[in-house]
């Protein structure tokens, strides 16, 4: 799970351009959206594409992602149980 | 119909530019067959959440028309027009290539969204919060002179007061390889000072961002009197004369009139003929200078033959490093830009002290 959530903040950052934070500087109770790392709709439409992508998680409601993309420690808690590849 | 002047110019080039308190006296020497843009600390003018999602051409308009505005001391303008022939490449490449090799799949918006051709345009219109026309010019070569002649009209016919027009170009990967197998591209790495000796195909590619806020008001800080913007998709290379003295006598002119003549010579051995006929005829005995062995050759690099034209005027000085003949011009005062790219695409800008 550590590995995951590691991986999960690796992404998050190269994808979606956050040049100026680090690993380090994400906390997995962070919030991501909002007053947190500050993520904007866009965003949200980028990490469903990963989860897809990467993990074999396809949203059927968008809206989901309100609760999946809560803090890096949801996602990776989410996609651990959820994850076909 | 009211009268048209330059009130403000910014260019981001492959030359220390973007501080315009300097006038290329301080040259960047290259010995490549592309160059990219000399870059402004970025972070210094665009936030970074606004930042981060924006590729390098967007970038360059952004902070160029921030220079502009700021010069040109307002807050906002009436219109913002923009040229670009490539639009945003970079984007549109990540967004195509993800095409290919995801097989249609997964595909993310952000590129998809940055890769249009306004979207510089729609990013300095976000910037500002401008709500005003908002238009993009994609024609090749003359696709800023056609965003600079719509400023024109609209400031003649008193439609607008103050407008920001910029051309903008920049540099994509893949582009760039396709450029090179059709030798759009010079086969070997040349210097700025054999450019135009080096007698090979192609030019040397470049990326770059130049912008100007036009006015019908005239400042005690302007630059210059926008007096004419002519384009032609097709023109033979015996008529172009015919061409310039046609737009000089709609102004009143004749060849003999103007104090520099501004040539968009690249060294491609092919169509650098179109500039040598008017070198050896109609102009030699006419001041003449030329930039693109500074800047290189892109679809709007004709803005900073313009950005080149208004300094002039402006501070009566001409840098060494772009004169193309001896002779000399004590009061540069009129000025005609003339560019041609691969035999298409004409453009002439004439530019009076105002």
């Amino acid at each position: 799970m550590s590995e995951l959530k590691e991986e999960l903040k690796a992404k998050i950052i190269e994808q979606l351009n956050l040049e100026d934070v680090s690993v380090e500087e994400i906390a997995d109770d962070d919030a991501l959206f909002g007053d947190g790392l500050g993520l904007d709709s866009i965003d949200a439409l980028e990490l469903i594409v990963m989860l897809d992508k990467d993990y074999g998680i396809r949203l059927s409601d968008p809206k989901e992602g309100r609760k999946i993309f809560e803090s890096v420690q949801v996602m990776a808690d989410y996609i651990d149980a959820n994850r076909t590849k | 119909m009211k009268k048209v002047y330059i009130n403000s110019i910014a260019s981001i080039s492959p030359q220390k530019t973007f501080e315009n308190a300097s006038f290329l006296d301080d040259i960047i020497e290259y010995n490549e067959t592309v160059i990219s843009a000399f870059d402004p600390n970025y972070k210094e003018h665009i936030p970074p959440a606004a930042a981060r999602r924006m590729a390098k051409g967007i970038k360059m308009g952004v902070v160029a028309s921030k220079l502009a505005m700021k010069e040109a001391g307002i807050g906002t303008v009436d219109a913002i027009i923009t040229g670009t022939g490539m639009g945003c490449m970079i984007d549109s490449e990540k967004f195509v290539s993800a095409i290919i090799d995801n097989n249609e799949q997964y595909l993310t918006p952000t590129s998809f969204i940055q890769s249009t051709h306004n979207t510089v345009a729609g990013q300095i219109a976000l910037g500002m919060e401008c709500k005003a026309y908002n238009f993009t010019y994609v024609h090749a070569a003359i696709s800023f002179e056609s965003a600079l002649l719509d400023a024109k009209m609209q400031l003649e016919n008193d439609e607008a007061n103050n407008i920001l027009v910029g051309g903008v170009e920049e540099l994509g990967a893949h582009t760039t390889d396709v450029h090179r197998v059709i030798n759009h591209i010079k086969p070997e790495a040349v210097t700025i000072s054999e450019v135009l000796n080096s007698n090979t195909e192609g030019a040397v590619f470049s990326e770059g961002a130049n912008f100007f806020v036009v006015s019908n008001d005239r400042k005690e800080s302007s630059y210059a009197e926008l007096l004419a913007v002519e384009t032609y998709n097709t023109l033979e290379k015996d008529k172009v004369s015919e061409a310039i003295k046609s737009v000089l006598k709609e102004n009143n002119l004749k060849p003999e009139d103007l104090d520099v003549v501004v040539l968009g010579n690249n060294g491609d051995v092919e169509f650098d003929g179109y500039y040598n006929q008017l070198s050896k005829n109609i102009f030699k005995n006419t001041k003449q200078v030329y930039y693109k062995h500074l800047v290189g050759e892109n679809n709007t690099v004709s803005a900073f033959g313009v950005w080149l034209a208004s300094k002039i005027i402006k501070t009566q000085q001409i840098p060494a490093m772009v004169n193309l003949n001896d002779i000399e011009a004590t009061e540069p005062n009129i000025i005609l830009c003339y560019n041609q790219y691969r035999g298409e695409n004409h453009s002439l800008v004439l530019l009076k002290k105002c």
